[in-house]
């Protein structure tokens, strides 16, 4: 090497410091995804309920309670949409899985000797439509868009003949407890936080998550190494069938009843919504659990934080449609335009 | 560092860049680089990939902003290229690798895109149809204007992109490995089209990795080496050993490797036997048997067929004919899986689409194929014998990356396929299909890969490669299984008693014998 050599890299080498710094920086922040929003959303509530409630109610133990309370239905559905959406795919029929999932447990409930079939039942429930839907995307390669949009109407044409087209009451299920509260949550919050974390484990520390994701990244490519590709597809499906199954014991231990027409309408938007907000690609391959739980959290805070100001409800609705969008927009602009949701 | 002399310019060069620096995050793409280009000249742009190539073209064509202090001065004058419209403006056009046209609209929609003429409000379709019909004439293109672009082949799409730049009034026409796809055939015609639109006075910047194409074409050559400018020849100063030394800064002893004993394995064992193999469409019914440490070719034109045989021998297509027998057994091949299962691998000709995860690690990348058969009752990952893995095949392929845990999208053609090479190579197969290995990967890193072919062989391996880069088949190949039109048509080498060579593979893959050819030409 030269002097002049030397001297060139020593310029090049301060370019680059401050390049990896900017670097580093980029990394740090996709790393937290959007938690940042997740956290100032707290605040700003905090602050405003201050000013004009004269009171901080939002970071209140109590609040904070009833905020994950809320969440946790949806995380739970979001989670089990996370695994779809990783393969590229959508499940647009969890709401009314749902609906015929509690349908079904709330019957299953109520007769007698066989009440402790009902959490069983309502799983089951879940995890056949699901696997339904795995069998029509995996073995037969139709869309999932167009599947799931099919049974989503069916699915909820099969709850409301469940329940003859009316409610399905029972206030004493077996598992009625689960809306009780244990050290300050409710059990609700125990689950949600349990489905997460398994959802964790199944994506980043076994085979199928590995495969899931590879999957989701390149499909002919996972086929030529070998990776049962059908099978990814039916297990991910199936997975989501099981949490809108979860999700309906969920519903269910909070309302004591069930309606076949109405229960669990747009669910799938919320979930689909918390997917996309945590960083979860549309395309597939790219995305975690981590992130559909902050996107949970953030759709929960919005719609109670809006409650707690007062903000009449039609508000809340165009609030929240822009606050996605304003999230999704803040997020491509932080990985420099090339998010792919 | 001695750099070859640049010969005083005949005339005020109609491009010229000078002091070109990019800067990424954690890169310097491109150090002080300088191309200086003639009307009415072909310039080759060579360089290992990572060299710089693409980032300098991308300067050129506005999709990059170069650091402060470059100039770029077109017939004298500085020009600032701020953007892929004003690239336009100035007369620079550029074929890329992944052609841009819209397959659903026709010839002369494409050649016309944002440029429509217009009647009013409404488009003057007989006016494009015209005008396109004049460029098509002069480029003696064989199709029609109104001929939709799906139903073109790759070479004539190609010819599409170069009518669009030239209805564009293009003077600088940059070409970035314009032949990859194309067959022997195709690629003639090409170089002819190149030569006229020369002789028209435009210049022309070519690309490729391929000796043989910057020997035939080009006027000058200039050379980059990791972000830097080497030095430019004139044509006649041109050789292969002086380019790679310039590309790779040292010299490379013994391009392709061939020690392992070729004698012995012509006796060695069948391992592999294919029998009358057709999927009833383009494969019609072909046969070969492949011995245990022995490096077979399968050679052809672009079109016969090579790559759908090979996936119906791992079973990623579907047969409808033939048998498989590894080692003396028939196997039940339907899914690539089977293939892997029984210990036969597959190394795909189109790594980015069906090869690689490009969102994925490089250790995830390398461990793909076998995290289920290491895992813990099959299910569980053992995170620590991935890593001990996938450290291990950086090291015994030279992956140059800093770590296992790096996105392989960011990695260099070469070292992509090596990744992709060791996915199959943990494994433990005991036949590879190779198909292309070295497409893409520059000089330093094929001279690698040829290594590691040989070694496979030397382990007792069968190995198949699919190449058309004939001088490749010719330096590794013990045998040669020539294709045409989905049938084997021969093969040269081993048994055979015909030497490999140019002349014998070229005469099985076109039907055309070399005395023929040698008549026909004379």
């Amino acid at each position: 090497m030269t002097d002049q050599a030397t001297s060139t890299s020593a310029v090049a080498t301060a370019a680059q410091s401050q390049a990896q710094k900017a670097f580093r920086l980029q990394a740090l922040v996709r790393t937290l995804g959007m938690l940042p929003v997740l956290v100032v959303l707290c605040i700003l509530f905090q602050v405003l309920t201050l000013w004009i409630n004269g009171e901080g109610r939002f970071l209140s133990l109590q609040n904070l309670s009833i905020v994950a309370e809320q969440a946790s239905i949806n995380t739970v559905i979001a989670a089990g949409m996370t695994f779809v959406i990783l393969t590229a795919g959508i499940d647009l029929s969890v709401g009314s899985i749902l609906a015929a999932a509690a349908v079904v447990a709330l019957t299953v409930s109520k007769i007698d000797g066989l009440g402790w079939l009902t959490v069983p039942a309502g799983l089951a429930a879940g995890l056949i439509f699901g696997i339904v839907n795995g069998i029509l995307v995996a073995f037969l390669k139709l869309p999932p868009f167009i599947v799931t949009l099919g049974t989503m109407t069916s699915v909820r044409g099969i709850a409301r003949l469940f329940a003859n087209d009316t409610t399905v009451f029972n206030m004493d299920a077996p598992h009625m407890f689960l809306a009780e509260r244990f050290l300050g949550f409710p059990w609700l919050v125990y689950i949600a936080v349990a489905v997460v974390a398994a959802s964790w484990f199944i994506l980043r520390r076994t085979v199928l998550g590995m495969h899931l994701y590879a999957v989701g990244g390149n499909e002919s490519a996972a086929r030529l190494s070998g990776i049962a590709v059908p099978k990814v597809l039916l297990f991910v499906y199936g997975m989501s069938g099981l949490c809108a199954g979860i999700g309906a014991i969920m519903v269910t231990s909070r309302l004591g009843g069930a309606n076949g027409l109405q229960l669990g309408n747009s669910y799938e938007l919320d979930a689909i919504a918390a997917v996309i907000l945590g960083g979860t690609s549309f395309v597939g391959g790219i995305g975690s659990i981590w992130g559909t739980l902050i996107g949970a959290l953030i759709i929960a805070v919005l719609s109670n934080g809006l409650v707690l100001l007062g903000v009449p409800d039609v508000w809340q609705y165009i609030i929240k449609g822009l606050v996605i969008i304003g999230a999704v927009l803040l997020d491509r602009y932080r990985l420099g335009g090339g998010a792919r949701t | 560092m001695p750099l070859p002399s640049e010969a005083p310019a005949r005339a005020t060069p109609i491009l010229e860049m000078r002091a070109i620096s990019k800067s990424f995050p954690g890169v310097r793409a491109l150090n002080g680089v300088e191309l200086s280009v003639r009307a009415g000249e072909v310039h080759a742009l060579m360089g290992e990939n990572g060299a710089g190539k693409s980032t300098l073209m991308k300067i050129l064509s506005g999709a990059y902003t170069p650091d402060a202090g470059a100039v770029i001065r077109i017939d004298g004058q500085p020009v600032a290229i701020d953007g892929p419209l004003s690239a336009k403006r100035l007369g620079i056009a550029v074929i890329y690798q992944e052609l841009s046209l819209s397959p659903n609209l026709t010839v002369a929609e494409n050649i016309y895109l944002g440029r429509e003429p217009r009647k009013g409000p409404i488009i003057d379709r007989a006016a494009m149809e015209k005008g396109c019909a004049d460029i098509l004439a002069r480029l003696g293109a064989s199709f029609r204007p109104t001929t939709p672009v799906a139903d073109l082949s790759i070479a004539e799409r190609q010819m599409v992109e170069i009518a669009r730049a030239i209805h564009a009034n293009a003077r600088i026409l940059v070409m970035d490995e314009p032949t990859t796809a194309l067959s022997s055939r195709e690629t003639d015609s090409l170089f002819a089209l190149i030569k006229q639109l020369r002789a028209d006075g435009l210049a022309i910047i070519y690309i490729s990795h391929r000796m043989a194409e910057v020997y035939e074409l080009s006027d000058r050559c200039s050379v980059l080496r990791d972000g830097s400018y080497v030095g430019t020849l004139e044509r006649a100063e041109l050789n292969a050993e002086r380019l790679v030394k310039m590309m790779v800064g040292r010299d490379i002893a013994g391009f392709y490797t061939k020690d392992h004993d070729a004698g012995a394995a012509a006796r060695g064992p069948v391992v592999l036997s294919v029998r009358d193999v057709a999927d009833g469409r383009r494969v019609k019914g072909c046969s070969f048997d492949l011995h245990a440490g022995e490096v077979l070719a399968i050679a052809g034109l672009v079109g016969s067929g090579r790559t759908e045989f090979a996936r119906l021998i791992f079973g990623a297509e579907r047969r409808l004919a033939g048998a498989v027998e590894l080692a003396g057994k028939t196997l039940d091949i339907r899914k690539p899986a089977d293939a892997i299962a029984q210990g036969i691998v597959y190394l795909t000709e189109d790594r980015k689409a069906q090869g690689l995860f490009l969102d994925m690690s490089v250790g995830e990348n390398v461990n793909l194929a076998v995290f289920k058969s290491d895992a813990a009752g099959g299910a569980v990952l053992d995170l620590a014998r991935a890593r001990d893995r996938a450290i291990g095949a950086i090291k015994a392929l030279g992956i140059r990356v800093p770590g296992p845990h790096i996105n392989v999208g960011a990695l260099s053609g070469g070292n992509q396929q090596k990744v992709l090479l060791s996915r199959l190579l943990e494994t433990k197969p005991k036949v590879l299909i190779l198909d292309e290995p070295t497409r893409g990967v520059d000089v330093g890193a094929k001279s690698e890969i040829y290594k590691i072919i040989d070694e496979l062989a030397r382990s007792g391996a069968g190995v198949i490669v699919i190449s058309s880069e004939l001088p490749e088949v010719i330096g590794i190949a013990d045998r040669v299984v020539v294709m045409r039109e989905g049938v084997v048509m021969g093969e040269v080498g081993g048994g055979s008693g015909i030497a490999i060579n140019q002349e014998n593979i070229m005469a099985l893959a076109t039907g055309i014998s070399a005395r023929d050819a040698a008549r026909q030409s004379a």
